[in-house]
């Protein structure tokens, strides 16, 4: 396929909507979306930073074993998963929780990595929903040999694939993007440039003037787009998402973000950014800004407000719920998958197991019995 | 070179002498005629043929969408395959040599090889990694590694090393039909010899075979030491020794119990292979045989492996790869005189 230059190219300054106050400005590269999808999407921004606010604290209490937060970036994730069909299918990474639940999965089940239960909690078929990856870029290859067997297929499935600015430096990258213009598959890789992976910043990941502009390397379309203006990047991912099912292949979408909280709850990040900096990327709160544009519109009640607080408060309940409850994973589960069908190895290795449980289970028996006779005399 | 592990082939209609790569490429026009979702790629499969000619037609016969040409990006084929997978497709994918396989092993260790356990079965991953590896043939650094422990040691994954073209037809057809990840590797100084191969016939995964009964002690191989051994059987039959081998076929899973029996009713057991000998399959295999067969043996297991350096070039790889004289030599040290 070829391609005029200027097509590909991202524009000088990112697609915006909104100003960091949520006033409309006057951009004309794409169409405002409806207001009953900004509505929407406020709806889900508000949910998104509950549960960020929640798995955070849950953390402190120690019921998830770690939480990497989207906070601040609650816009790239809504609008990740809300532009796409149900038969379409999400590659997320390890900080795309709040996208995995944007596309229905049961917050507790989101939340099993986290928890410790087992490496994924949701069953990827019923919801369009892979793994979420933690190995970097990888999944951006799976996203596009996806999409390349529903080619083969005939269907019109479309792939968002997710990534942030760090990964952009992997190989996988490179590969995943590079095949699926090669092969004009329907994949929107959807980078989130929060500036930061872990400590090192994006001058380190890169030279070029802006990710986006990789997307000419590999002949499909760059955009850039204000990642905390929830209403630019769903007009983005819209388009990128259309011209992919029509045929058209893969879009690079880069998102200017910045993560709030520290990479995780176990990352100091005074040790590598100011605090000035933080509070000036607090000022551009994604929520803030289409909450005031909903509101000048006369199209955010405050009636809807209340309901859409009680909402986002009944997900963190459930959050709290499943998390709350003591879970005792079965150490049988280490040997039920690894092979369709279990080796004589592993049932031999399983059967050792098993024997040790058995006798542990009795030495405590034996132990209880003993200190309850102890007791009595 | 005739190569089988059967009695010599009748006159039917299935059966036709093959070399192992022909055996391979019957193996995959087979399955794609036989299943809509089997699709094949990879570096020069294409309209090539594959470097070793093992893809030869089949782009022609069953159309571009199904067999092609992917960029030169191992990590990226293997990866687009786990996807494929995620959706219902049955890849098989080629790796050009086994030293050209290493820019992929993120994908395959972290996703090919635990997909299915991550996602408790729901997300299994049906796919074959044809891998052609070994020496022998004077090729260059690079061309000529035996890079099977590293997936062998890597739960999730089956490896399988067939040496005669019947167990590649039949073990590459049950590879692309299990629900599990295959890596298949096809040793490249086997790729020109020739067998009967039987279309009909099955061999399961994860079956050791006694490739030469024998009474006095046990050589235990796999892929191209299976020839060497039985050479060094040939070599040791004509000075009044009765050598059994044993052809493991499935590095991973190991057959214990067919490994075992036959290492019990000798007593001795020599391990060949040609990779590098630390931490390698012969030492698992030596271990397990140890553990296992313990009181029926007269003599420690021997093991006759590559010794532990790069691959040799081609000019010292005849020093290098284990060869009929020295697993004699071995078999020599099996305390005979205690008995």
């Amino acid at each position: 396929m070829a391609h005029e230059d200027s097509e590909l190219l991202p524009g000088e300054t990112p697609v915006r909507f909104l100003d960091q106050d949520g006033r409309a400005l006057d951009e004309t590269r794409y169409p405002m979306p409806p207001l009953s999808e900004l509505q929407a999407a406020y709806r889900a921004l508000v949910v998104a930073r509950r549960i960020n606010e929640q798995c955070s604290a849950l953390v402190r209490q120690g019921r998830l074993a770690v939480y990497p937060s989207s906070h601040g970036q609650e816009a790239c994730e809504v609008a990740a998963a809300l532009p796409l069909a149900e038969r379409d299918w999400l590659f997320p990474t390890y900080r795309d929780a709040v996208a995995v639940i944007g596309r229905g999965v049961p917050p507790a089940e989101a939340m099993v990595l986290l928890q410790g239960d087992w490496h994924s909690g949701y069953d990827p078929r019923e919801h369009g929903v892979a793994p979420q990856a933690t190995p970097l870029a990888t999944q951006l290859l799976h996203a596009a040999g996806f999409a390349h067997a529903a080619k083969l297929r005939g269907e019109d499935t479309v792939v968002v694939a997710m990534c942030g600015d760090g990964a952009t430096s992997e190989g996988d990258f490179h590969e995943a993007l590079n095949l699926a213009a090669v092969f004009g598959l329907a994949v929107v890789f959807l980078v989130q440039n929060n500036g930061f992976a872990i400590s090192v910043p994006l001058s380190r990941q890169t030279a070029a003037a802006s990710l986006a502009h990789k997307a000419i390397g590999y002949g499909m379309p760059g955009v850039r787009v204000d990642g905390n203006d929830a209403a630019a990047l769903l007009a983005v991912m819209h388009a990128a998402v259309d011209r992919a099912r029509a045929g058209g292949g893969p879009t690079l979408v880069e998102a200017h973000t910045y993560r709030i909280q520290a990479h995780t709850n176990a990352d100091d990040d005074t040790r590598y950014r100011d605090r000035a900096e933080v509070q000036e990327w607090v000022a551009r709160d994604p929520l803030i800004r289409l909450r005031s544009y909903l509101r000048v519109c006369d199209a955010l009640s405050a009636a809807a407000e209340d309901e859409i607080t009680a909402e986002a408060e009944a997900v963190a309940a459930e959050l709290r719920d499943a998390l709350q409850a003591e879970h005792v994973p079965d150490p049988e589960d280490l040997f039920r998958h690894v092979y369709a069908e279990r080796t004589p190895r592993l049932e031999e290795q399983w059967a050792m197991l098993a024997d040790e449980l058995a006798r542990d289970a009795e030495s405590e028996h034996a132990e209880s019995e003993h200190a309850e006779h102890e007791e009595a005399r | 070179m005739t190569l089988t592990h059967e009695a010599p082939a009748t006159t039917a209609a299935t059966v036709e002498s093959l070399t192992l790569a022909g055996a391979v490429n019957h193996a995959l026009a087979d399955a794609l005629a036989a299943d809509p979702s089997v699709v094949v790629f990879g570096e020069d499969v294409g309209v090539l043929g594959g470097v070793f000619r093992v893809t030869d037609g089949l782009a022609a016969r069953f159309g571009e969408a199904r067999v092609f040409d992917t960029p030169l990006a191992e990590s990226g084929i293997v990866g687009a395959a786990v996807g494929m997978a995620m959706n219902g497709m049955r890849p098989v994918v080629e790796l050009q040599f086994d030293a050209f396989a290493y820019p992929a092993f993120e994908q395959v260790v972290s996703h090919v090889a635990k997909m299915g356990n991550r996602t408790r079965g729901a997300l299994r991953m049906s796919m074959v990694i044809r891998i052609p590896y070994g020496g022998g043939i004077g090729g260059v650094e690079h061309h000529c590694d035996s890079s099977e422990a590293y997936y062998a040691h890597t739960p999730g994954l089956t490896v399988i090393a067939p040496s005669t073209p019947q167990d590649a037809y039949s073990m590459l057809r049950a590879a692309i039909e299990s629900p599990d990840p295959v890596v298949f590797l096809e040793h490249k100084k086997l790729y020109w010899a020739k067998g009967p191969v039987d279309s009909v016939r099955r061999v399961g995964l994860g079956r050791a075979v006694v490739a030469r009964e024998g009474t006095d002690a046990t050589l235990v191989a796999y892929g191209a030491s299976v020839l060497t051994a039985l050479e060094a059987a040939e070599v040791a039959a004509a000075e009044g020794r009765s050598l059994q081998v044993v052809d493991i076929r499935s590095l991973a899973p190991l057959d214990d119990a067919t490994i075992e029996a036959a290492v019990r009713s000798t007593g001795r057991a020599v391990v060949i292979a040609e990779a590098p000998g630390s931490v390698s399959v012969a030492a698992e295999l030596a271990a397990r045989i140890g553990e296992r067969c313990f009181e029926y043996l007269e003599a420690p297991v021997r093991r006759v492996t590559g010794f532990d350096v790069p691959f040799a070039p081609p000019k010292l790889e005849r020093y290098y790869l284990p060869d009929v004289d020295r697993i004699l030599d071995a078999v020599d040290s099996l305390n005979w005189d205690d008995r």
